[in-house]
């Protein structure tokens, strides 16, 4: 706890959370952008399907330190090969499951739409975004929870701050005091993200649903 | 068919064939030579026998279906508002949601058409919380919410218990006639047919082809008690006669 103070009053606890904190709000709103603009286009298109199938199953499957090294390697040490190490890592994650939501929504409601002729915008945002938001959900919180320990695994890597390179020196010095003092307040900060940011979305978009009405 | 002329047509049906391809491989044809056209305001009853192709003709009537050898035409601009067997509604909308989607009726019309739906009560529900007799409803008037032109009913009060299937089918002859929109529905049922509609199209079964097209001269209310049993009879038979 003492340690906490101290790494807090030194100012350094804030700096490499929000370090970390930056980097995982950019991967993942980057991974979860690309990965739904993907998952849906497989879920539409067939021939898109056949394309990108293996290449995502190759992602979902390589080792996530591979694609970390070999980031660092090709695009260098810096701030956008952590990113796009990161992003990597995350996106056919998010793809995957956008595509089982996009194979699943509603021919019926589909058909509805079209004889009462809904204006595009009118369809996608009442018809398919309402199909579409329970995957969303779900890749939203597996999403965030692999960004965050990938980015700190990043950060041990090839970084110079952050919670991970913290880590990684208290790791060196076998101090465990110091790990925990940047491990728990992080935790701490996630669960607090999850709480206030992540279970209202949850609720909100299934508020429809009778068996939360009660 | 000859018609009264000068009076606008509403709908041109002409199906010379449709075929359903199954899994298998194997072709079916599930209507043939199907041609009728109905005039602005008329209430036409599509009457035949479980799958005889009648919901098919009603998806190829609003665009949905495509395949087919035949032409629809339409008049230009023209609004369509169906009603499936399914309520169809979207279940994250609320019902007043789910009519303002649709339309370009104003408040105070939605209001109207729910009233006289006596779906009022229900405007801020969730799908979810209806049942399906009121699930019907909504779909109902979602399909007026659109001031249809035409409008393509497909076995609105299938499933329900008969009182509550007689009494949405005068809430909904009501609308209709105050609304005057082309009606074309589609049923199963000769009483509800004879009930509703001002003309009655029979379709045998697979493939469906047109066995008769009755004008009834004295609809619904005004149709004694014996003349409707005998019609009654007479389609009967001719539906009896025809799937033999």
């Amino acid at each position: 706890m003492s340690v906490i103070g101290t790494e807090a009053r030194s100012g350094a606890l804030f700096v490499n959370l929000a370090a970390t904190l930056a980097r995982v709000a950019a991967s993942f709103v980057l991974a979860m952008a690309l990965g739904t603009a993907l998952g849906v286009a497989m879920g539409r298109n067939k021939s898109i399907d056949r394309l990108c199938d293996p290449l995502v199953i190759v992602l979902l499957n390589l080792p996530a330190l591979v694609v970390m090294v070999l980031a660092y390697i090709w695009i260098g040490l810096n701030e956008a090969a952590a990113i796009a190490a990161v992003v990597l890592n995350k996106l056919p994650n998010t793809a995957v499951t956008l595509r089982e939501g996009t194979r699943a929504l509603d021919e019926s409601l589909d058909e509805m739409a079209r004889v009462f002729n809904l204006p595009l915008g009118a369809k996608v945002r009442h018809v398919v975004l309402p199909q579409l938001a329970p995957y969303f959900a779900a890749a939203m919180r597996s999403g965030l929870s692999l960004v965050w320990k990938i980015v700190l695994v990043v950060e041990l890597l090839g970084r110079s701050n952050g919670v991970g390179f913290e880590i990684g020196i208290a790791f060196q010095l076998f101090d465990v005091t110091r790990l925990l003092a940047y491990a728990l307040p992080f935790v701490g900060l996630m669960l607090a993200i999850e709480t206030f940011f992540v279970q209202p979305v949850e609720r909100h978009v299934s508020r429809w649903r009778p068996s939360h009405g009660a | 068919m000859s018609r009264a002329g000068g009076r606008r047509m509403e709908l041109e049906v002409s199906v010379a064939r449709k075929a359903l391809r199954s899994a298998s491989g194997q072709t079916r044809v599930v209507l043939q030579d199907v041609a009728f056209s109905l005039r602005k305001g008329e209430i036409c009853a599509l009457l035949g026998p479980s799958g005889c192709g009648k919901t098919c003709l009603l998806r190829i009537i609003s665009g949905l279906d495509s395949d087919f050898d035949g032409h629809i035409v339409l008049p230009s601009p023209h609004k369509v508002g169906m009603v499936f067997q399914e309520p169809r509604l979207l279940p994250w909308r609320s019902v007043a949601q789910n009519l303002r989607l649709v339309g370009s009726s104003s408040e105070n019309d939605l209001a109207e058409i729910a009233a006289a739906l006596r779906l009022s009560k229900h405007l801020d529900h969730f799908p979810g919380e209806l049942s399906l007799g009121l699930a019907r409803r909504v779909a109902i008037a979602r399909a007026f919410a659109v001031k249809p032109d035409l409008l393509l009913l497909d076995e609105p009060f299938v499933s329900l218990d008969a009182a509550l299937s007689a009494q949405l089918r005068e809430e909904l002859l009501a609308l209709v006639l105050k609304r005057k929109a082309t009606t074309l529905i589609v049923t199963h049922d000769v009483e509800e047919a004879i009930s509703i509609a001002g003309r009655i199209i029979v379709l045998s079964a697979a493939p469906g082809r047109i066995l008769a097209d009755q004008i009834i001269e004295a609809p619904r209310q005004a149709l004694t008690e014996a003349r409707a049993v005998k019609m009654k009879e007479e389609i009967r038979s001719l539906m009896a006669n025809a799937s033999s």
